[in-house]
């Protein structure tokens, strides 16, 4: 009697379980994981908000884990309890996870949506397809946010990225981030370096001394920042003069906030930000991750998101569709580090130089940091 | 009471005055520096203070008039000086200097103390009282500006000229209501409680029972037993993190595919699990020191007339050592409420808690919905803690233990 109870009961568990299974093959839980503010703010609004309104009973969890997602997804997949299920990473680290075999590789042609137009989503997103698992979302750029009340008297403002090594010109404390990325090239550029020959400087020896050289003159006046909302909240409190960080955090501090803060686009970092799906996905939770991701990259609604910040979607299909802002009203095509405008004088960064280069040259940095 | 002799009005030349002329030198140094030039400040303001001394006391000046001229006046200056905030600054240094000043100048500074105490036994009674004040000013100081900006009308941790200067323009409610009417927010906040409460219930069931064998005298190794027990307290946090992820990964894994449990339930199984653990060394230790005095005989006794072990416990045992319980169990929740390190390893984002919240918004946005979170915490435990207290009064006096 006994035993029968417990027969049928582990076959009904398996049956409610195979039925679940057999419902649609999507699994209805999904947790994305972001950066928080308003980055992943545009995010719900252009992305899952019209995703739920479309597939009734999927809901979607967040988590801001994104700046630590190597190291998690490292320690889940070796304690093998995979919880998340699409990871919005930046370019350089969807490298190294695909490289470990962390990430899903994909692709592009057969699980991402082509342009409305029949371009083929590989030729769409162009070169921005770097590595095989990363799914590009965004173009967003490192640039500088200025006080414009704290120019002084006389002088110009800031526009060029030597402005920031001008301690005599344009006195008072910088905002700079803590790591070498992007610091030393622009250290670089303003010792004399022509743009083309940063890298082949910085990967000797001297180069990298002859950068952390540069950063010394300014070391006293540089508090350094590691999450991208701490430039916007010292330039707002008047703590620094200028400050790097992402644009759209400026645009935000700038547009919506109303702080007095001035862009210097000068020699601007480029930097893509996108999706990947981790390795090792059960089947039902890796049919609804790619379900999204192919929605979520589509041309309308990668256009959609720069409504609500000021990045520049990664489809060539989608520019011609960014309007204005959802609640502002402006304009937005101004806004993107793309402009023609704000791109007079860009400097790629180069993902190939700082995957071999970036463990050596950080810990020099570090180093510096601490004399 | 000590005896208190007939009140002797102090010297003003040689006392009153030089002291008065002291603390506002003081008050002068922190406006001086608000205006960048610190030491004009304070030559302004020992000026300043021995000349109301001189004032008040030489022409008499009642009490009541006297100190409100003196607050009406710096008041005056502030508003002059910069806005309606610092009207209400040299409200404030005026309302604590003249009142300085009565104090010296009426002998009220010896009130308290006997007549028999010399000026240096008097100096030490009044530092002392003021090392007194200085503990609790810096202890709740630092949470008023957090309650102050929680109001703040813009995004950042900023005192703006608005909120300076009183303008209503400056305040709003808005971070409240994005804590209050966001799942951003209210979702950790459901999960924190709850898991806070049902982990504390199993670190105080655990750790009681642990605490009452362990202090049994016949129990082999107890001293290693407990060493185990109260290792959690000791080993550094990120350590037992990182050890439990480990642990507790495959035991969810076991679960979801054997007991065909779903991800969320079991994700919460584990948080709760892993905070109880972190629970069971202070109810360990609360409820073992409160052993210490529990009298053994009384079980003896218990069981002499018939109580079984269970009986005898919840009779007998439980409500001597009940003080014990209870604030280990209160210790065991804040640990469980205020822990952001092991449920970021051990939780996903499901069972996002209140403190893992705080701590990426801190990290990620810097908003001060934050502060609105705080300082709501911080309202709520305020009451919390006033209730428990006026409770325990209550039926002290009903027990008539206390005149009331």
């Amino acid at each position: 009697m006994k035993k029968t109870k417990i027969v049928s009961a582990v076959s009904v568990l398996g049956l409610t379980a195979g039925l679940a299974h057999a419902d649609g093959h999507m699994a209805n839980d999904m947790t994305l994981v972001s950066w928080g503010g308003a980055y992943q703010q545009s995010q719900i609004s252009a992305y899952t908000d019209p995703y739920t309104a479309m597939n009734d009973g999927v809901t979607v969890t967040w988590d801001e884990s994104s700046a630590e997602a190597v190291a998690k997804l490292r320690a889940m997949n070796e304690a093998g309890n995979i919880t998340w299920d699409v990871v919005d990473v930046v370019a350089a680290d969807a490298l190294r996870l695909c490289d470990e075999g962390l990430a899903m590789e994909i692709d592009a042609d057969e699980q991402l949506a082509p342009a409305p137009d029949g371009t083929s989503a590989e030729d769409d997103f162009g070169d921005l397809l770097v590595g095989d698992c990363f799914i590009p979302q965004i173009v967003y750029s490192t640039t500088f946010g200025y006080r414009t009340d704290m120019v002084p008297e006389g002088v110009e403002a800031p526009n060029d990225i030597c402005d920031v090594f001008d301690l005599e010109t344009y006195p008072g404390m910088r905002a700079l981030e803590k790591r070498p990325i992007n610091n030393v090239e622009w250290a670089l550029l303003c010792d004399g370096v022509a743009k083309e020959d940063v890298y082949d400087v910085l990967a000797t020896e001297e180069g990298q001394e002859q950068a952390l050289a540069k950063l010394d003159t300014i070391k006293d006046s540089v508090i350094w920042w590691s999450a991208g909302a701490d430039t916007p909240q010292l330039l707002a409190d008047g703590e620094v003069f200028i400050g790097s960080t992402y644009n759209g955090r400026l645009f935000a501090a700038i547009e919506e906030q109303g702080q007095p803060i001035g862009m210097m686009w000068d020699a601007q970092v480029f930097d893509l930000d996108g999706w990947i799906i981790p390795e090792g996905l059960p089947e039902d939770r890796l049919a609804r991750a790619l379900d999204f991701v192919y929605f979520a990259t589509d041309t309308q609604r990668l256009a959609d998101q720069a409504k609500y910040i000021s990045y520049g979607p990664a489809r060539l299909s989608s520019a011609p569709l960014v309007g204005q802002h959802a609640t502002l009203g402006i304009d937005m095509a101004q806004h993107m580090p793309t402009d023609p405008e704000n791109a007079k004088n860009t400097f790629l960064y180069n993902y190939e130089f700082w995957a071999d280069y970036r463990d050596d040259i950080d810990a020099k940095f570090q180093a510096w940091l601490a004399q | 009471m000590a005896y208190v002799g007939p009140i002797v009005r102090p010297n003003l030349m040689s006392f009153t005055a030089p002291c008065t002329a002291g603390l506002a030198a003081v008050f002068g140094f922190v406006v001086g520096n608000a205006f960048g030039s610190p030491f004009v400040g304070v030559i302004i303001g020992a000026v300043f203070g021995f000349a109301l001394a001189y004032v008040l006391h030489q022409f008499s000046v009642p009490r009541t008039a006297g100190r409100w001229a003196t607050i009406g006046l710096l008041a005056v200056v502030g508003l002059l000086l910069t806005n309606l905030g610092g009207a209400i600054a040299g409200a404030l240094i005026g309302a604590v200097l003249s009142w300085f000043v009565y104090w010296l100048d009426t002998g009220d500074y010896r009130k308290n103390v006997p007549i028999y105490y010399t000026a240096r036994e008097t100096l030490w009674y009044n530092t002392f009282l003021f090392i007194c004040g200085l503990v609790f000013f810096f202890l709740i100081a630092p949470l008023l500006p957090v309650m102050w900006l929680s109001f703040n009308a813009e995004d950042f941790f900023t005192f703006t000229p608005e909120m300076l200067s009183f303008d209503p323009a400056g305040y709003s409610l808005k971070h409240y209501e994005d804590f209050l009417g966001t799942d951003e927010w209210m979702v950790p906040l459901k999960n924190s409680l709850i898991i806070a409460p049902i982990a504390t219930l199993i670190s105080v069931s655990l750790g009681t029972l642990a605490a009452i064998g362990l202090s049994q005298s016949h129990v082999p190794g107890r001293q290693w037993i407990m060493a185990i027990m109260i290792s959690p307290m000791i080993v550094p946090l990120i350590i037992s993190a990182t050890g439990m992820f480990f642990f507790y990964a495959p035991l969810g894994n076991w679960l979801e595919a054997n007991l065909g449990l779903n991800q969320s339930f079991v994700g919460y199984v584990k948080v709760i699990l892993a905070h109880a653990v972190l629970g069971v060394p202070f109810v360990i230790i609360t409820v073992t020191a409160t052993l210490v005095g529990f009298d053994n005989s009384l079980t003896r006794a218990a069981a002499n007339m018939g109580a079984n072990p269970v009986t005898t416990f919840f009779r007998v045992q439980m409500p001597l050592i009940l003080p014990g319980v209870i604030s280990g169990g209160l210790f065991a929740f804040i640990t469980s409420f205020d822990e952001v390190v092991v449920v970021l390893f051990v939780g996903s984002a499901q069972q996002q808690t209140l403190p893992w919240q705080m701590f990426t918004g801190l990290r990620e946005q810097i908003s001060p919905t934050i502060l609105a979170a705080a300082t709501i915490l911080v309202t709520i435990s305020i009451l919390l803690l006033t209730t428990v207290e006026l409770l325990r009064r209550r039926s002290e006096r009903l027990r008539g233990l206390s005149p009331g």
